[in-house]
């Protein structure tokens, strides 16, 4: 069955999920549902401590069996050992068929390959895959489907009841033996735990990981004791060095430089760029060239910002220092600035439902002015990849691109014309996983194009000096200089499916197969 | 021989390795005046001929979207300038760049030889210009001659490296070692009626040193810079593009000259400067520059 983006979703696949195809971006608003509830258990006798010896007992204690849903977060980013030092443990008990929710999985993770392909891990819920499970999934390798959704979409699926997480991990900076959870702290300090705590409300058992036990009370927790049923102790619950590092250097590549700039000029010639607006973008030299020098801009026309979301780098935390924003909406820090700033009263941590869920009564996308955000590719319709690469396997991961771009306003993806030989800008996005409906621009280093549905934002632009294109002359220009790409031949199987934030399909992911020529003419 | 390019505007010439593909595909983006697709210093000894391999199909297949196409090939002492030269008639550019000159003979031999390959290659006689770099103390004190050597030489070029190792010192960043060639060279070219270039400056991380750099070089009377980043363009071209107050100043010259010519007035003032016919030139070519930067949209 056709989706409303154009993808065909096939009927067993349907069958299999229990899913509806995507039918467009606001198709459950005003939806009415109950929430799940979590099983839960009383602690009645005085005193006592959760702390327990090791994973394994915890396990125990926690009835892990086969056909299990563990929850994971991602705060630790590429420098996580709880996702590992959980699944190893699981792997020698010989515990089956287990499905990993995570909100995301990096590269750190590359180690559970294994497990995925013996079996004990046959299901992945994340927000996408990185690295060597990637290609795994994408090579077939995972029994089940891998499920790629939002981070919004994500918080759906735990409170609607679509996915039960039957144990959640959260790994914690700092903890005390009754299971009060901090995000900074300790020596894995990631500044907040906005990811987990949906997992801490809906998780039917609750584990806290901490490598820095403190005493009692661990206060004021981001996640309460009231939702964790043990505290694990380890050694290290990640690496330090690449879960925040210091601020990237500001891009000196003159490439992004221009897309930042041109950028700013789009942001402060929309109706939108006025005093009071709000504003997120991500970690790329792009986005974060363009905060610097939309802050100088601001500065200039005595234009504060409200409020900044999302994940937060050193640019963003360097407004909140100059008094240029009233206030951060954080839900992951990407930097030891970002870390740093949450120290601040007016720097604000946010769960990732009031982020970006769709099925709560309004999350902090719905009142986003600008979201800027990258791309893999982005078709003629707007549509846009961000999950599966250019050779066919999955190497991305959907974040908060679905949630935001819907969300906001003004929606910008910044995307260079040509990603090295690859058309950046083609007719068909090899998998859509972020509707055109929700892209109003897409800024590249050979021109601007507006979406057409924005006739608003096209005549606002009208005697702006700045090259606007449409999208097809820029797909056009792209395949004058490096040829129309080939398709990437995949096989029948479908291994994963991606998720729109309300839980209907987008689009699904096929295993890939190993290229071969095309057959041309003459050819023996 | 009258190619209109010989006097377009040149306020920045970027440097590029004519070996790689990444950096030929499409440098235009960033508005450079010119751009310098390099088979000299860039390229490896044994990787020469890869480089004019991807030279020619670059000038073959990109358009530059009317980005001048200097090409910078091999010394005269070496034994690959001949094909060089070749390589890019062939495929189609606008200029050549003639490395360490020392003499009117070197442009001359290069001359013939670009005008051998537009034969060969079928490309109108004279379509294909010529700079001269100058690197030595020798090619210095020859700047006039160097300067009316060809009808095809468009400019000179100060190529500061190689010029401070011949005079036995090196860059500072002050630019007093480069004073006497620069002030030889900008006089040489005026005196002969062609365009006159600064030489690069490499520290890429001192912008502030870059734009006291080339507003030294502006005063001087220099056309433009060699430059090696295209972060280094806007500077350049903020300082050689004429200000509002400039180009409405030089308006008002014009048109004053102009209406006075007409009743006899020699020497007259506008907004209190004493103002006669000396003053012509400049003003129109203050106008000419604010039109090729695209800041003028009056009518002169």
């Amino acid at each position: 069955m056709k989706n409303a983006v154009g993808r065909e979703i096939p009927e067993e696949i349907l069958q299999a999920t229990g899913k509806e195809v995507f039918h467009g971006n606001h198709y459950y608003d005003g939806y009415e549902y109950r929430k799940d509830g979590p099983v839960t258990r009383c602690v009645i006798h005085s005193g006592g401590s959760k702390l327990v010896d090791n994973i394994h007992d915890a396990l125990v204690k926690c009835g892990i069996r086969d056909g299990m849903t563990l929850g994971f977060h991602h705060h630790f980013r590429e420098g996580d050992y709880v996702v590992n030092m959980v699944m190893e443990e699981v792997h020698r008990m010989g515990i089956r068929d287990i499905t990993i929710c995570a909100s995301s999985l990096g590269k750190a993770h590359d180690p559970i390959v294994p497990y995925i392909e013996d079996g004990t891990i046959t299901s992945i819920e994340s927000s996408g895959v990185r690295g060597k499970i990637g290609e795994a999934i994408s090579n077939g390798k995972l029994k089940g489907l891998a499920i790629m959704r939002s981070h919004g979409g994500r918080v759906r699926a735990i409170e609607s009841g679509e996915t039960r997480v039957d144990i959640a991990f959260i790994g914690t900076p700092t903890c005390d033996d009754y299971g009060n959870c901090r995000g900074i702290g300790g020596k894995s300090n990631c500044g907040v735990l906005s990811y987990a705590m949906v997992d801490a409300d809906y998780a039917d058992k609750v584990v806290a990981i901490t490598d820095c036990l403190v005493p009692f009370p661990n206060f004021p927790a981001h996640i309460s004791m009231t939702k964790v049923d043990y505290v694990v102790v380890v050694d290290e619950i990640g690496d330090p060095k690449k879960i925040a590092t210091g601020a990237a250097k500001p891009t000196t590549d003159m490439r992004k430089l221009m897309m930042a700039d041109y950028c700013t000029q789009f942001v402060v010639n929309t109706p939108y760029f006025r005093d009071g607006f709000s504003y997120q973008t991500g970690v790329g030299g792009a986005s974060i060239a363009s905060t610097i020098s939309l802050a100088k801009i601001m500065k200039e026309r005595n234009i504060r910002m409200r409020f900044g979301v999302g994940g937060l780098t050193k640019p963003m935390c360097d407004l909140l220092i100059n008094g240029q924003v009233d206030c951060l909406l954080d839900t992951q820090d990407f930097d030891l600035d970002a870390v740093e700033s949450v120290k601040d009263l007016r720097h604000f941590r946010i769960s990732a439902g009031e982020y970006a869920d769709p099925f709560n009564k309004g999350a902090v996308v719905n009142k986003l002015d600008f979201v800027i955000l990258a791309a893999l590719e982005v078709d003629v319709q707007f549509n846009c990849n961000v999950v599966v690469g250019s050779d066919g396997v999955i190497t991305g991961a959907q974040g908060g691109h679905p949630d935001t771009a819907e969300g906001a306003k003004c929606t910008i993806v910044i995307v260079p014309l040509l990603q090295g030989r690859i058309p950046a800008i083609c007719t068909d996005v090899t998998t859509v996983t972020t509707p055109g409906e929700s892209i109003d621009v897409v800024i590249t280093d050979y021109g601007i194009a507006i979406n057409p549905r924005r006739q608003d934002l096209i005549e606002a632009m009208r005697n702006v000096d700045l090259p606007f294109r449409t999208i097809e002359e820029l797909r056009d220009i792209a395949y004058s200089i490096a040829g129309e790409p080939e398709r990437v031949q995949f096989g029948e199987r479908i291994v994963g499916i991606i998720e729109g934030r309300d839980g209907t399909i987008m689009d699904v992911v096929r295993q890939i197969q190993p290229f071969a020529f095309a057959q041309t003419e003459g050819q023996s | 021989m009258n190619n209109p390019n010989k006097k377009r505007l040149r306020r920045t010439m970027m440097f590029l390795n004519a070996q790689k593909p990444g950096l030929l595909k499409d440098p235009f983006l960033y508005g450079p005046d010119s751009i310098m697709l390099d088979l000299e210093d860039a390229v490896a000894e044994n990787q020469k001929d890869a480089a004019r391999f991807s030279l020619y199909h670059a000038l073959r297949t990109i358009d530059y979207h009317g980005c001048e196409r200097v090409v910078r090939i091999n010394g005269l002492d070496t034994p690959y300038w001949r094909e060089d030269i070749r390589c890019a008639v062939a495929g189609g550019c606008d200029s050549i760049r003639i490395p360490k000159t020392e003499s009117a003979g070197d442009v001359r031999l290069v001359e013939e030889a670009v005008a051998a390959a537009e034969q060969e290659f079928g490309r109108p006689e004279g379509s294909v210009l010529i700079m001269a770099a100058i690197e030595s103390a020798r090619g210095v004190m020859k700047a006039l001659e160097i300067c009316e050597s060809s009808e095809r030489l468009f400019g000179i070029a100060l190529s500061g490296g190689d010029y401070t190792k011949d005079l036995q010192t090196h860059i500072t960043g002050t630019g007093i070692e480069l004073m006497g060639a620069r002030q030889n060279l900008v006089i040489a070219a005026r005196a002969a009626g062609v365009q006159c270039f600064d030489t690069v400056y490499t520290d890429l991380n001192n912008m502030e040193g870059l734009r006291e750099d080339v507003e030294t070089i502006h005063v001087m009377g220099f056309d433009g810079k060699s430059i090696i980043n295209p972060r280094q363009i806007r500077i350049v071209h903020e300082i050689f593009t004429p200000s509002e107050r400039e180009i409405v100043f030089a308006e008002k010259v014009v048109r004053e000259i102009d209406a006075k010519k007409a009743m006899g007035i020699g020497v007259f003032t506008v907004d209190g400067k004493m103002i006669d016919i000396a003053f012509y030139d400049g003003a129109k070519r203050t106008i000419e520059l604010a039109k090729a930067s695209g800041v003028y949209k009056g009518e002169l």
